[in-house]
């Protein structure tokens, strides 16, 4: 090769850049390993981690443990999928253009919602676009941002630090009352004509289902728009969907759909809003169209609104996202089904409100809030610290420790149950956490 | 191509037909194409004051996005309800159904600056033709390029 | 069944009977009630009458209901429709596509990386943050910078967060400033980040050479400058030979630099950002590091910074305590969090499975024959196709359509054409500053066989443009689907599948 191009060596390719920086770039890293000395590496450190297949895990705030078809798995494994590329050239891209269509449709089936967009990187950035994108359709005279202190704290803070360079929003924090859910009279005093959007989760941070039905009043009341975040997406296949409720935007996280936990990445976030806001929308949009002989076929579209053309007038500066995840979620959605979604939700709602009576029932723990739950809930508990050491030696992570995030939460657990908490398994969480 | 009698025309290829006090906007034949298939209009609303030589609205084509220049300054009496729904419309009949917006003039002097047909149909073919001689003046330079690397690879 | 009948065909084309829906069904399109892949017992329901009605939901009208093998019939087939790279060459520039190592999707999936949660405290996941602490290490050492932080989740969030670090570095110094320049050359997120983080872009245009000028920065420079973003090599292939002395510019006035790493492939072993006055930088793992593009991610866009930067990386951080690994959530000056958790873990742990299995040694020699293969391309197709600029080129190469526009044929045709060949099309129309763009980039993972084969392909497209230019013009012939027409897309678009009969709409 090297003859012909006409060059002696590798490095002649090279020499235009200056010789100071040659001469210093050495990669001082060992040599390459072989691929069974990598693999015993890499399960060396993976065997010092607590996993979900070893231990018993009641850990949810935001990422679920969840069962995952092994169909799902076998998918996208195809390299056909995981190894192609964004799919500018849609006639070689049908496959994965066709499977973010079907993606898009059954976002819209589960939120409720009118369009949804091709998937973003996780359920807090998802949460700060939709304030972004809210700023882009609200006239320059509101740009408060209301956020539930119940919402997840660190979308709050990832929230917060998209804000933070932008300096005509103002973000105020609504408190929570005793139900667990967003304080409606502090909201409804802070809401004015300055408002630009309200967010709050569904379900919350808390495990507590709100009822969006009055938020949206007040959001109406005032003009401000309403965005509702779900970092538990199963819970949509029981609970009314955001859309029923009229709001603007409706993002979360997909990792439950078919997502392993992988320490809490990849995963993405999902985005939905309302028909009209289409154009303002961040991310990938696939659409259907023809090809010139008549067949259906799929494209990204209104590509406009992206970086590539619009460049710093652009709706977002996203270009790689999540797409595979977001195909492991449509697998998953398509292997549940609609009898099998809602039987899955039915379940993990019976477990976590089994283990909630269990668990107060032993005497030893009190619920915290009184509002309605799905999977996850707070108990409160004395000696926490030393009965969360006592599971751990039995292989139980039994919660989530709020304190934190929330000071005067200092002796409250966030505790979930979903379908992979076989009875048994809870029976002995109650045995050990509850003496 | 057309270039209407009885229109004035902006160096940014809009065209404005002017009666009394009113001036009806539109992009020219060769803008609409330049651009291709118009897949989205971006247009002012009703009552907005549009300030000559400043974008008032876009032009989208799937790949590209075009900003509109106002030819006049104004107040926006209409716009036509028809983009919103058939941008293809400025494709089919730039001068006619594809008008864009309908604006109430503040200052007549400025239809001074803008040129009328016989002036546009010049600029356009200057246009072109510096195109044409940008094209031919590369392909001179690369057919002299290829003879001296054929002459190298013998 | 669900028949889709096309309600939002306005256009008077007629589509023949017999091709109307050629291609597989929507999930959604073979419904057969009640069918679901996934079999668990009932159990005592209970716990609903806890929730108010008002607050439940009918089932999910629409969702589709298939058994097992249907699901995977259905995937499969559809997996079929796509190139990808273990299929086809895929020169695509600026996005190295270079081949994925399976023994990284193997560790990936090992339970004590795939069933772990973030949550479970730091004494439970010393082994995850172990390797995210040696990651940080490794990326360092490549890019010659001092720190690293793996939370964003791709390059143009690693962007952002990169342009977030400087911009609370200078409000620090109590020197806020509005400005970032950007060459003309820079990728649309380039801008699109400075735009989201609230400066405002001036544009400088390349010399005839295809680089930056550091008399060009010059000129704009000034105290309102917070930075300059450069990409190096930049997306014409070509070192910025000026990088020294445009940071010294930028530095002298205050300023920062900012370099767009998505083009490391290019430089491992060769050079070291870290010493071409790179105060902060993005890599992209999904690209120089060998994570599968997944047809749009996920990837992950680690930022590297030099000293002054520092204190403002974001959150979480791992930090080592005699042997043990803590994380760290609060840090005073730092930008805060970019992403929820860890970010893109699955991730990080291919490229470490990567950067181990290629060695220092390894990584070096992967960039020179980046550069060889994309010499070899260049030299071998000058003569059917124009090339963008007489330079050195680094991992990938530009030409134009400027021979097969005097036929009427574009890159675009070309790049449709080279489909019924069998390749994945080079990237088109881009950079910008160069009239239809074919940008290739080989990447290393190539054999002289397949780049000849490529080689062989393009010259025949370029005689074909000679002799027969209609047939490139309506390429694809060979594909799935033909042409697809972007305009209706974008002008009504159809962005989810509906049905047409009331009784299933929810």
């Amino acid at each position: 090769m090297l003859s012909a191009i006409g060059r002696a060596s590798v490095d002649e390719l090279y020499q235009h850049v200056p010789r100071s920086l040659r001469e210093r770039a050495r990669i001082e890293l060992s040599n390459g390993l072989t691929e069974w000395t990598v693999y015993r590496r890499l399960a060396s450190l993976a065997a010092q981690n607590v996993s979900a297949a070893d231990w018993s895990i009641y850990l949810g705030g935001g990422i679920y443990h969840h069962f995952i078809p092994a169909a799902v798995d076998a998918i996208i494994s195809r390299a056909e999928f995981s190894t192609s590329y964004t799919p500018y050239q849609p006639e070689v891209s049908q496959g994965t253009l066709q499977a973010l269509f079907e993606y898009q449709t059954l976002i819209c089936q589960l939120t409720g919602m009118e369009v949804s967009n091709a998937a973003v990187y996780d359920g807090a950035s998802a949460a700060a676009e939709a304030v972004l994108m809210v700023r882009r359709i609200q006239p320059a005279s509101r740009r408060r941002v209301l956020i539930s202190r119940a919402l997840h704290p660190q979308y709050r803070a990832v929230i917060a630090t998209y804000l933070k360079n932008l300096v005509d929003i103002r973000l105020e924090e609504i408190p929570f009352d005793g139900t667990g859910a967003t304080d409606l009279a502090v909201l409804n005093e802070r809401l004015d004509d300055r408002s630009m959007c309200v967010l709050v989760g569904y379900p919350n941070f808390f495990g507590v289902i709100e009822d969006l039905a009055p938020v949206k009043s007040a959001c109406d009341r005032v003009g401000a728009q309403m965005i509702s975040v779900t970092t538990e997406a199963l819970a949509l296949a029981l609970l009314k969907p955001p859309g029923e409720f009229a709001v603007d935007i409706a993002v979360g996280e997909g990792q439950s759909l078919g997502v392993p936990m992988s320490l809490g990445g990849p995963a993405f976030g999902f985005f939905a809003c309302q028909k009209k806001f289409v154009r303002h929308m961040p991310g990938r949009l696939v659409g259907e169209t023809v090809d010139s002989e008549g067949r259906r076929g799929f494209v990204l579209t209104l590509a406009t609104r992206e970086q590539h053309i619009r460049r710093e007038k652009a709706t977002s500066n996203i270009c790689t996202s999540q797409t595979l995840c977001a195909l492991a979620a449509t697998v998953y959605m398509s292997l549940l089904g609609k009898s099998g979604i809602r039987r899955i939700a039915e379940i993990n709602l019976a477990r976590a409100h089994g283990a909630n009576r269990q668990l107060i029932g032993q005497g030893n723990f009190s619920g915290v809030f009184s509002g309605p739950f799905f999977n996850e809930f707070v108990l409160r508990g004395e000696n926490l610290v030393q009965r969360v050491s006592r599971c751990a030696e039995e292989k139980i992570m039994p919660g989530v420790r709020l304190e934190q995030w929330y000071p005067e939460l200092r002796d409250g657990l966030l505790i979930c149950v979903t379908e992979m908490n076989e009875r048994e398994e809870i029976d002995r969480l109650v045995r050990t956490i509850a003496a | 191509m057309e270039f209407p009698e009885g229109l004035k025309y902006s160096k940014e290829h809009e065209w404005v037909l002017v009666e009394g006090n009113t001036a009806t906007i539109g992009i020219t034949e060769y803008a609409q194409e330049e651009l291709g298939d118009i897949v989205y209009v971006e247009l002012p609303e009703v009552g907005e004051k549009i300030v000559k030589d400043d974008p008032f609205g876009a032009v989208e084509s799937v790949k590209a996005v075009s900003d509109v220049y106002a030819p006049v300054s104004g107040t926006v009496l209409e716009i036509n309800d028809l983009l919103p729904d058939n941008p293809e419309t400025i494709n089919d009949d730039s001068y006619g159904d594809g008008w864009m917006i309908r604006v109430e003039l503040s200052d007549m002097d400025d239809l001074k600056d803008l040129m009328d047909d016989e002036e546009y149909a010049e600029y356009v073919a200057q246009q072109k033709d510096e195109d044409e001689d940008e094209d031919d003046e590369e392909d001179e330079e690369e057919e002299e390029d290829k003879e001296d690397k054929e002459d190298k690879d013998k | 069944m669900n028949e889709r009948k096309s309600t939002d065909l306005s256009e008077p084309s007629q589509p023949r009977q017999s091709l109307q829906i050629a291609g597989p069904k929507l999930l959604f399109e073979s419904n057969s009630a009640g069918r679901s892949a996934v079999i668990w017992p009932a159990e005592a329901a209970q716990g609903g009458e806890s929730i108010p009605t008002a607050l439940l939901r009918d089932d999910i009208a629409g969702f589709p209901e298939l058994g097992e093998l249907e699901v995977l019939r259905h995937f499969t087939r559809l997996s079929q429709r796509n190139f990808a790279i273990e299929s086809q060459f895929y020169p695509l520039g600026s996005c190295t596509m270079k081949y994925n190592p399976k023994i990284n999707e193997v560790v990936a999936r090992l339970p004590g990386f795939a069933q772990i949660h973030p949550l479970a405290g730091a004494e439970w996941l010393q082994g995850a943050l172990a390797l995210l602490y040696d990651l940080e290490k490794m990326l360092a050492e490549i890019t010659g910078m001092e720190q690293v932080s793996l939370q964003p989740a791709a390059g143009a969030q690693g962007e952002l967060t990169g342009l977030m670090l400087i911009r609370a570095c200078l409000a620090d110094r109590g020197d806020p400033r509005r400005k970032i320049i950007v060459p003309d050359t820079a990728h649309g997120t380039n801008p699109a980040s400075s735009a989201l983080c609230g400066y405002d872009v001036i544009q400088i245009s390349s010399n005839a050479r295809g680089v930056i000028d550091a008399a060009a920065v010059a000129k704009v420079m000034d105290p309102s400058v917070a930075a300059i973003m450069i990409t190096n090599p930049n997306t014409l292939g070509l070192f910025e030979t000026n990088i020294e002395t445009i940071a010294e510019v930028v530095h002298r006035q205050g300023g920062m630099v900012y370099l767009d790493g998505a083009n490391l492939n290019a430089l491992m072993g060769i050079a070291k950002p870290g010493h071409m006055g790179v105060d902060v930088l993005h890599l992209n793992l999904h690209k120089t590091f060998s994570t599968p593009h997944g047809g749009g991610g996920p990837g992950a866009g680690p930022v590297a910074v030099n000293a002054p930067l520092r204190d403002y990386l974001p959150v979480p951080r791992i930090i080592k305590n005699a042997a043990r690994f803590e994380i760290v959530e609060d840090a005073p000056k730092s930008v805060g969090r970019v992403r929820s958790y860890f970010g893109n873990f699955g991730v990080l742990v291919r490229a470490y499975s990567y950067i181990l299995s290629l060695g220092g040694d390894g990584l070096a020699e992967a960039s020179r024959m980046a550069l060889l293969n994309a010499n070899y391309i260049r030299k071998k197709l000058e003569t059917s196709y124009q090339i963008a600029y007489d330079e050195p080129c680094m991992h990938e190469c530009i030409f134009t359509d400027r021979f097969q526009h005097r036929n009427g044929v574009s890159t675009l045709d070309i790049a449709k054409r080279l489909l019924d060949y069998g390749y994945h099309p080079p990237t088109i129309y881009f950079p910008l500053v160069v009239s239809g763009a074919l940008m290739i980039e080989p990447t290393e993972t190539e054999t002289p066989e397949t780049l000849d084969g490529f080689i062989e392909a393009m010259r025949a497209i370029a005689e074909e443009a000679k002799s027969d230019p209609e047939l490139v013009k309506q390429a694809p012939h060979s594909t799935t689907v033909r042409r697809l027409d972007e305009a209706r897309a974008a002008r009504k678009p159809m962005l989810r599948w509906e049905s047409n009969t009331p009784s299933e709409d929810g």
